[in-house]
């Protein structure tokens, strides 16, 4: 068989992430990869929205865009952000939330609005990128929270340039902020996948992907990341994992790479 | 279609003619509100060549839409949870625009997709604020004007409160309507139906007017009633490049030809005389696409619904 993909190794991170019975919110891309692949292993009970207003589509031919009539293929309903994202998840009834994100920091706080590049020190310029979309709402309120990302140095910084969608602001409990969603769980990039410090809520690496050395992910990790002493490997993706995502989740690899 | 001695029927019209009549400079336009389907784009492109000025444009995410409009300078203020190319990620307008000033500075209102829902959803209510738990520590809620910290009644719990929008006119895409403005839409809607509600006028822009029996056929698919509605516009493929459900899919590659074509100042010149400002409609704007491009887009595998019974 053919080598395994990293792509293929963040999916199946993603989807290890998820618990049968549970409520999640997904976008395009890896997310919904792994939410389609809990849904025909280990989780068929899962529930998925669309925050557009679409409950569990099975999407086909993996389009690029959100917009298209086959993402929304099988969809038991459709309805719009006051249902999704208001009496779902600001009732609270989401368990899980994918994002993904421009930056991240070592508290979770996510940028997807701009950056500011230092041109000489004390004066910067400030690039604009999006902004939030759904993004601060899932943040806000899921109870989980799961980044999956590309792992570089300038995309982990130690302080976001713009906090999008908060994590755990200033270190500070999602309690203490004032915040009904539990925060930041897992960032799951193309190296590792991180977790957060349970008192100070830092970044923590949780296991390294297959090939990958701890050390590698520290330099390329814009603050310093604690370790454990034995950091467990990212486990591989099954036979069966590998045939489902290549054979009928994503054959096109328009998500796998 | 319409008579002239039918009151009601006073509201199909030109597109030119609705944007002439309740679009004036100045006015805050809320379109594209059902995020990347039924973006109202010859609606935004009628408002480009009748050269408004200083429009404050609502909506969630509008794809490529809001950057058209920022970069031919009909925009001088942006309320939105996300601008850009969905597609393709970064809006060269719009970066002009923010990073440069051109062709002048707009000033952005960053929302989240649920905080700019309530506040339309708000609006729709006639009340002035709605309270939310989204958005608390982050830079959206100390940027955004429109968002405040209050302790909430009864609870004494830290909250925000999304101040109301009520645009001046709302523009909705329909599948289709009749001439009194009850639209029939499905797919996803978005904020849509709260826009509709908030606004002080709507103009509906529908891939096709029908008569008021289809339309009472199946009136829980009438997510805009007439009532609501100033003028009622027929326009064949007013979306394109967004999709419509049932009548036709996106076109992604046009988005992709976007985001290549207005990398610099002057290719966007290039580019909005050509399918813009030197077409004259949307006609000719079809036209310019060409008959087999807007072929290609046409459903291909049609899915009905069951049949749904309204009798007595």
């Amino acid at each position: 068989m053919e080598a395994v993909r990293t792509n293929e190794i963040m999916a199946v991170a993603g989807a290890r992430e998820l618990r049968d019975g549970e409520t999640v919110v997904v976008g395009l891309g890896l997310p919904q990869v792994a939410c389609m692949l809990a849904r025909r292993t280990h989780a068929p009970g899962l529930t998925s929205l669309l925050e557009i207003g679409v409950v569990n589509s099975n999407p086909i031919d993996t389009p690029v865009g959100l917009a298209d009539s086959r993402i929304f293929h099988g969809a038991t309903c459709w309805s719009g952000f006051l249902d999704i994202l208001g009496m779902n998840l600001h009732r609270g009834v989401v368990d899980v939330g994918f994002l993904g994100s421009l930056e991240i920091d070592r508290h979770g706080n996510i940028n997807t609005t701009l950056l500011k590049d230092e041109i000489t020190p004390g004066q910067s310029k400030v690039k604009y990128f999006n902004g939030s979309a759904g993004g601060n709402d899932v943040a806000s309120l899921a109870k989980r929270v799961i980044v999956i990302m590309r792992h570089e140095k300038r995309k982990l910084p130690a302080a976001v340039s713009h906090i999008t969608s908060p994590g755990y602001v200033g270190g500070k409990s999602r309690a203490d902020l004032g915040l009904r969603g539990g925060g930041p769980h897992r960032i799951i990039t193309d190296m590792a996948v991180l977790g957060f410090h349970a008192e100070t809520r830092e970044a923590m690496i949780v296991s390294v992907h297959p090939g990958i050395r701890v050390e590698q992910v520290r330099e390329n990790t814009g603050f310093p990341l604690i370790a454990a002493e034995n950091i467990p490997e990212t486990p591989l993706p099954t036979p069966e994992d590998l045939r489902l995502l290549r054979e009928e989740i994503d054959p096109k690899r328009v998500y796998l790479g | 279609m319409s008579k002239a001695s039918d009151k009601k029927a006073e509201k199909v019209t030109t597109l030119a003619d609705a944007i002439a009549r309740f679009v004036p400079d100045g006015a805050s336009v809320a379109m594209g509100l059902c995020l990347e389907s039924m973006i109202p784009f010859a609606a935004g492109h009628e408002i480009i060549r009748q050269g408004k000025r200083d429009l404050t444009l609502v909506g969630p995410i509008s794809d490529i839409l809001f950057d058209q409009m920022i970069g031919a300078g009909v925009a001088r203020k942006v309320v939105a949870a996300w601008v850009g190319n969905v597609m393709m990620g970064s809006a060269y307008n719009f970066r002009r625009a923010m990073e440069d000033k051109i062709p002048h500075p707009v000033e952005v209102i960053n929302h989240s997709n649920f905080t700019i829902a309530l506040a339309l959803h708000a609006g729709a209510l006639g009340v002035p604020f709605l309270p939310t738990y989204t958005s608390i520590g982050s830079d959206i809620l100390a940027r955004n004007p429109d968002l405040t910290e209050f302790t909430a009644p009864f609870t004494d719990e830290k909250m925000v409160a999304v101040r109301a929008l009520t645009p001046d006119v709302t523009i909705i895409q329909a599948q289709r309507a009749d001439v009194y403005g009850n639209a029939h839409i499905w797919g996803n809607l978005g904020s849509g139906p709260d826009a509709v509600r908030a606004a002080k006028h709507v103009i509906v822009v529908t891939e096709e007017i029908v008569g008021p029996k289809v339309i009472s056929s199946d009136p829980n698919r009438t997510v805009v009633p007439g009532f609501l509605v100033s003028a009622v516009c027929e326009v064949p493929h007013g979306a394109h490049p967004s999709p419509i459900q049932g009548y036709y899919n996106r076109d992604d590659n046009y988005y992709a030809e976007y985001h290549k074509g207005t990398k610099t100042r002057a290719d966007f010149e290039s580019w909005l005389a050509r399918w813009v400002t030197g077409v004259k409609d949307r006609a000719a704007f079809l036209e310019t696409l060409g008959a087999e491009r807007v072929a290609g887009l046409a459903v291909k595998k049609p899915a009905y619904a069951a049949k749904t019974d309204f009798g007595h």
